[in-house]
C-alpha cells in the first residue's frame, strides 16, 4: 500500500480472527482524494490485522474514480466524497444499490494565505471587488458544495441576494481538484479558496488562515462507501468497510478533521 | 532466403505501429459525425477551441519574432558556451510540462521574482490569457528555434559572401538570401511549434488555471471532460488528432519537396 508518513503505529486488537488468505491478496480501494491521509492510516491498520493483504489505494477526484470503475478498473471498495458519484456507479451497475453506507461527514471552510493579502475577515469580504478566489470546478464535489453554499448565503439577508454573483465574479480559476485549490492559496497566488475542513491538515496547514462558515450556511458533505460488485475479494472488501465504520476507523477520520458519524 | 529475412524484419516494426495506431483509431470509433457536430455546438467546446486558436496564434507569432534572432545566433555563429545555450533551449522539450508550470509560477506568480514586481504595478499574469500564451511559448519555442537554426546553418557561406560583395546590407542578406533559402525549415518549425502549443496542457493548468472562455484550452477541456463529459472530450480529442496529423504531414511533404 501507499505508506503515509505518520501512519498510525498503535497496536491492534483483533476482536474476531479473520480468515487468513492462503496467498497474498491485493485489496484495491478507490477513494476520494480528500481521504488520502485518513485512509492511509486505516489501510495500515487493516494490513496489520489481515496478514497477507496489501491495501492498494487509488486516490483521485470521486468523479474520476467513478468513471474508472465504470470503465472496468479493478476496484474492490469505492469511497466517494458525495452521493452523486456513488449514484453514478450504482446506475452503471458497478455497485449494488443500498450496499452503500455513510461513513463520515465533512464541512466547508474558507481559506486564505497566512498573511491575508486581501484582508479577509468576514464572509462579506469574499464579494469585495478585486479579490482573487479559487474554487474547485463544479464537477468535483467540493466545487459543487461551494456553489451550494454561495446560493444558501445569498438568501441570508445579512449577505444579500447579489452575494453569489459578487463572489463568482471574483473566481479566477476553477481547479481540477481540491488539493490544487489548497496549493494555489498556500502559495499566495489567490486571496481565498473554499475547501473541506479535512483538507487543512498536512504541510500546507501552517501557511493558511481559515474563516469558518456558520453552521446554518455550511454544506455538510456525506461520504458513502460501498463494495464494488465485480470485486474478487468481497469478504475482504466488506472487512475493510467494517473497519472504516469501527470505532478505530472513526477516530482516525476525526483526527483528520472529518466529522465521524458515530 | 534474403527476402524472407527482409520480411521478418519488417514484422518487428509492427507492434509499435499498432500501439500508436490502435488507440488513435479507437478515439474515432467512439465518436459519430452527428455526435461530433452536436458537441461542437456546445458553448464550452466552442470556447475551448476559440481560446486554443487565439492563444496559439499569438504564441507562434511571438515565438517567430523572438526565436528567429536566437536561431540565427545559434545557426550561423560560433561562440563560447554555445553548447550550453543550445542545451538550455532544448530543455523544455524534455521537462515534464508540470515542471514548466511550477517554474513559471515561481517567476511570474504573484509571489514570484518578476510577478511580485508586476503585482506592485497592478499587473497580473497568473490566471490570465497572458499566462496561457507564456506557458505555450515556454514549451513550444524549442521546436521553432531548433528547426530554424538548422535551416540557417545549412546555408552555404559562399552565397552570403557573394551577396556581401554585391553590396547587400545585413538586413537585405537576411531578407533576400537567408530567409528564402531556409523557408522550408522555418515553415516546418512554425508548424511543429504550433502543433505543440496547441497540445500544451500541464504548464497551462498550473500557471494559468482553468476558467472556461478565458484560460480553458482544448487540452484542459479534454482532461476535465474525461471526468464529466466523455463525449465532448472525445470531440475535442478527435479535432486535435486531425489538426496535429495534418500539420505534421504537411511538414513531411514540405521537407521532401525541398530535398527531393
Amino acid at each position: 500500500m501507499t505508506e503515509v508518513p505518520g501512519a498510525a503505529q498503535a497496536p491492534v486488537t483483533v476482536e474476531a480472527p479473520e480468515p487468513v488468505p492462503s496467498k497474498p491478496v491485493d485489496l484495491n480501494v478507490f477513494a476520494a482524494a480528500s481521504l488520502t491521509s485518513a485512509f492511509g492510516d486505516i489501510g495500515s491498520l487493516f494490513e496489520a490485522s489481515h496478514p497477507g493483504t496489501t491495501v492498494v489505494f487509488n486516490f483521485g477526484g470521486s468523479q474520476q474514480l467513478a468513471q474508472q470503475i465504470n470503465e472496468g478498473a479493478p476496484a474492490d471498495v469505492f469511497a466517494s466524497a458525495n452521493q452523486k458519484q456513488m449514484d453514478v456507479v450504482i446506475e452503471a451497475g458497478s455497485v449494488v444499490s443500498r450496499t452503500q453506507q455513510t461513513f463520515a461527514r465533512n464541512r466547508l471552510v474558507i481559506i486564505y494565505p497566512q498573511d491575508n493579502p486581501a484582508g479577509l475577515t468576514a464572509l462579506q469580504d469574499l464579494g469585495k471587488s478585486g479579490l482573487k478566489l479559487v474554487l474547485a470546478t463544479k464537477e468535483v464535489p467540493v466545487g459543487q458544495y461551494a456553489l451550494e453554499f454561495l446560493e444558501k448565503a445569498s438568501v441570508d439577508p445579512a449577505l444579500g441576494t447579489s452575494y453569489k454573483d459578487d463572489v463568482t465574479k471574483n473566481v479566477v480559476s476553477y481547479e481540477d481538484n481540491v488539493k490544487a485549490v489548497l496549493t494555489k492559496v498556500a502559495l499566495g497566488e489567490a486571496d481565498a479558496g473554499i475547501v473541506y475542513t479535512s483538507d487543512i491538515s498536512g504541510t500546507e496547514a501552517d501557511k493558511l488562515g481559515r474563516l469558518d462558515i456558520p453552521e446554518a450556511l455550511n454544506i455538510i458533505a456525506s461520504y458513502p462507501i460501498a463494495p464494488v460488485k465485480e470485486s474478487e475479494n468481497p469478504d475482504l472488501a466488506q472487512a475493510f468497510i467494517d473497519m472504516v465504520l469501527s470505532a478505530e476507523g472513526q477516530s482516525i477520520l476525526a483526527k483528520y478533521n472529518f466529522t465521524p458519524i458515530r | 532466403m534474403k527476402s524472407w529475412v527482409d520480411k521478418a524484419w519488417r514484422i518487428t516494426a509492427l507492434p509499435l505501429i499498432l500501439l500508436i495506431l490502435v488507440p488513435i483509431v479507437m478515439l474515432f470509433t467512439r465518436t459519430s459525425l452527428q455526435g461530433l457536430l452536436a458537441n461542437l455546438s456546445q458553448e464550452e467546446v466552442r470556447q475551448a477551441i476559440s481560446v486554443s486558436f487565439r492563444t496559439t496564434l499569438i504564441s507562434v507569432g511571438l515565438i517567430v519574432l523572438l526565436g528567429t534572432p536566437l536561431a540565427y545566433l545559434l545557426g550561423r555563429h560560433e561562440f563560447r558556451y554555445k553548447k550550453v545555450l543550445d542545451t538550455l533551449i532544448d530543455l523544455p522539450l524534455v521537462l515534464p510540462p508540470s515542471v514548466a508550470g511550477l517554474a513559471l509560477l515561481m517567476t511570474l506568480g504573484r509571489r514570484g521574482l518578476i510577478g511580485g514586481w508586476l503585482d506592485n504595478s497592478d499587473i497580473q499574469v497568473a490566471f490570465t490569457v497572458a499566462a496561457v500564451v507564456i506557458a505555450q511559448i515556454f514549451i513550444a519555442s524549442p521546436f521553432y528555434v531548433r528547426a530554424a537554426s538548422l535551416g540557417f546553418a545549412g546555408i552555404d557561406t559562399e552565397i552570403v559572401q557573394a551577396a556581401q560583395l554585391d553590396g547587400a546590407s545585413r538586413w537585405q542578406i537576411f531578407r533576400f538570401v537567408i530567409v528564402p533559402l531556409s523557408r522550408f525549415a522555418l515553415l516546418s518549425g512554425i508548424m511543429m511549434c504550433w502543433a505543440r502549443a496547441l497540445g500544451e496542457f500541464g504548464a497551462t493548468m498550473i500557471f494559468a488555471g482553468n476558467f472556461p472562455g478565458r484560460t480553458q484550452t482544448m487540452p484542459t477541456a479534454i482532461y476535465l471532460g474525461f471526468e464529466r463529459n466523455l463525449e465532448s472530450a472525445l470531440t475535442l480529442s478527435v479535432i486535435l488528432v486531425v489538426i496535429s496529423f495534418v500539420s505534421l504531414l504537411l511538414i513531411k511533404v514540405l521537407v521532401s519537396h525541398e530535398t527531393g
